[in-house]
């Protein structure tokens, strides 16, 4: 008894006062989560919450892009939970890869705020909108920026459970029947990547994603690695919805009311994307190269069920679950690819996603409103009654179909060049293809619901509301700046992915001594 | 439940759960326990008595929506981790404070106000779910 009281534990604690660096990594998921229990107590003053959230939002983006500059001032930023060292202690880390899409995620969520504020003001009396949209970003920022496998799975449960909430938010059956289907294949998920996770502690003995880095290899000889890699490929391919186990998105995803619809589009798969990339090109990437047939093949298969999906269905809402599919494909086809232009351009076009996605599904949400219907057989001249509208539209379906001068044709362009550049021609013409089916259908939805004059019929078209139309215009110009001026996010891009694929930095920031105990 | 028995007791045992509950989330800290059994107990208890008394009965004994008293809570853990940057020291690294009672030491600590954050959004959650099902019910 005596002995075990004098254990010097010094050794495993880190020494000095944290920095105000070193806060900006936690901060993120840690206000968030405050932030969302404040709003669950003031559920009496929905102005309030509003009000709240707003801030609470705007505040995280500047928190992100704090750690952004920081980020790339000095590199890769980690605290420690509690003042113990990895890998006793939980790390958040923050590289640039975690930044970037922690950043575009708080820009997202900040945009579907002030979006469903102006919806708001229409329905009344406010739900538990606010606190499980700030319990979301908490989720999500968390799952960025941490620095240990376990966390990772924790954060996940986290937005999880908030989108859980958020998707059945409403009275409607079918979002009852949505989120059903959404929630049972999460959850087997979750419990893969749980499982997953519970072997890896095995094989290691940690969990701490640097850690792993440097002992994977010494076991490289005897482990189960490239299994293990592919019980990971399999949960997070379901969460971001690869083919074959993706028919749970176009299920879901047109239940829940525009302003959840865009969140989810632009966040969640994304989360899975991230979660796939940090395990197989940062600790695991001679299992990734064992892996990339059938990442490849897992990747064509995703683009062209997104593809044809889209090009099959007649209502709106549904033909964007399958465009989230098929620029999931884009992302897989990168990851399959490897190397700068392939993980690069799959970065790049998970950003873009993020960004793109949310704002065509406020877009048609918007768009579904003013015609009085999602179906493409009932809706028609809104190009007649909002010119204005219909080119932002069209601006936002050519970016998401990859075409030029919007931010979808460059990591488009540099996948096809990567896998070209490794005589991976199917997989560049998959990628073109999918491409051209997606135009096709965007065309076909302009052709009907835009172009065409409105039926003898159909109810007059409403008017647009600034509202809904601010926050799009936001990131309307998002798509557009980086579509006309990409150098700068294709630079940063270059620089995550090499600190994603080398991560020395990363592990000297987590080990600042060199070495582990 | 219309047991005379029942109702009788169900006071008793209650009073002396929600105690016991106490008792295991302070103990926690060094031996088994803390907020998370601790809330559990709670709960159980506060379920007999809307078992016995109806479900009223304990919304009007815990005065806040469940839902608040899980905020709350949340609230608590999260400034637990907040305090760690009055002090200069990462996210969540423990701080006592020693205060002393009535000649003895009572040793506080940002640990026990995390716990007692668990303890609450145990109690506040599980009774949200518990009372809408014994309201369904009609018990």
């Amino acid at each position: 008894m005596a002995a075990s009281s004098v254990i010097d534990v010094s050794a495993a604690l880190a020494a000095g006062p944290a920095t105000a660096a070193q806060w900006l990594v936690v901060l993120p998921a840690a206000s968030c989560l405050l932030l969302s229990a404040v709003l669950v107590m003031l559920w009496r003053q929905p102005r309030l919450q509003q009000l709240l959230a707003v801030a609470g939002l705007a505040f995280l983006v500047l928190v992100d892009l704090l750690l952004l500059r920081q980020v790339l001032a000095t590199g890769p930023v980690t605290m420690v939970m509690g003042r113990w060292l990895p890998p006793f202690g939980i790390a958040f880390t923050a590289d640039l890869t975690g930044v970037l899409m922690a950043l575009a995620a708080a820009l997202v969520a900040f945009v579907v705020c002030l979006s469903a504020a102006g919806e708001r003001e229409t329905s009344g009396r406010g739900d538990g909108f606010y606190p499980m949209l700030l319990m979301l970003m908490a989720g999500v920022s968390g799952a960025f920026l941490t620095g240990d496998i376990f966390n990772l799975y924790v954060w996940f449960e986290v937005l999880l459970i908030a989108s859980f909430g958020l998707i059945a938010l409403g009275p409607e059956r079918a979002q009852i029947d949505g989120a059903l289907k959404y929630a049972v294949l999460n959850l087997v998920a979750t419990t893969l990547f749980l499982i997953a996770v519970g072997i890896l502690y095995a094989v290691f003995g940690t969990l701490n994603m640097a850690d792993i880095v440097m002992k994977a290899p010494d076991l490289r000889e005897t482990a189960p690695l490239v299994t293990l890699t592919a019980l990971f490929l399999l949960a997070f391919g379901m969460k971001a919805a690869a083919f074959p186990v993706n028919f749970w998105l176009p299920a879901a995803y047109h239940t829940p009311r525009p302003a959840v619809a865009a969140l989810f589009a632009g966040l969640l798969t994304k989360v899975g994307i991230y979660a796939l990339l940090r395990v197989t090109v940062m600790l695991f990437p001679p299992e990734r190269e064992q892996l990339e047939p059938l990442i490849a093949t897992v990747a064509v298969a995703t683009m062209l069920t997104g593809g044809l999906g889209a090009l099959a269905q007649n209502d709106i809402r549904r033909m964007l679950g399958f465009v989230v599919i098929a620029g999931i494909g884009t992302v897989l086809a990168g990851l399959s690819l490897g190397g700068p232009g392939g993980i690069g351009g799959a970065l790049f076009y998970a950003l873009h996603s993020m960004v793109l996605m949310t704002a065509l599904y406020l877009a048609i949400g918007e768009a579904g409103r003013i015609g009085g219907s999602f179906s493409l057989a009932a809706l028609g001249g809104l190009y007649g009654r909002h010119a204005g509208f219909a080119g932002l539209c069209l601006c936002l379906f050519f970016a998401a179909s990859g075409l030029p001068p919007f931010s979808g044709f460059w990591p488009k362009a540099m996948l096809v060049k990567a896998a070209l550049d490794v005589g991976a021609w199917w997989l560049a013409g998959a990628m073109l293809l999918s491409g051209f089916l997606l135009t096709i259908a965007f065309g076909r939805v302009f052709l009907m619901a835009f172009w065409r004059p409105a039926k003898e019929t159909a109810p007059p078209v409403l008017a647009l509301r600034w509202q809904a139309i601010g926050p799009l215009l936001l990131l309307a110009a998002l798509v557009v700046g980086f579509g006309a001026f990409p150098e700068l996010l294709l630079r940063t891009v270059q620089d995550a992915e090499i600190t994603l694929d080398n991560p020395q930095a990363y592990l000297g920031s987590v080990f600042p001594q060199g070495a582990a105990p | 439940m219309n047991s005379p028995i029942f109702r009788t007791v169900a006071p008793f045992l209650t009073s002396l759960m929600l105690l016991f509950s106490l008792f295991v989330l302070l103990r926690g800290h060094n031996a088994p326990g803390g907020g998370f059994i601790g809330g559990l107990v709670a709960v159980a208890a506060l379920a007999i008595h809307g078992a016995a008394w109806g479900v009223e009965t304990v919304r009007r004994a815990i005065v806040f929506h469940p839902l608040s008293i899980a905020a709350f809570g949340l609230f608590l853990s999260c400034i637990a981790g907040f305090a760690s940057a009055a002090a200069g020291v990462p996210f969540m690294t423990g701080l006592w404070v020693t205060v002393h009672v009535l000649g003895s030491a009572v040793a506080l600590s940002s640990v026990m106000l995390f716990d007692l954050g668990v303890y609450l959004v145990v109690v506040g959650a599980l009774l949200a779910i518990v009372l809408a099902l014994e309201e369904e019910e009609g018990v």
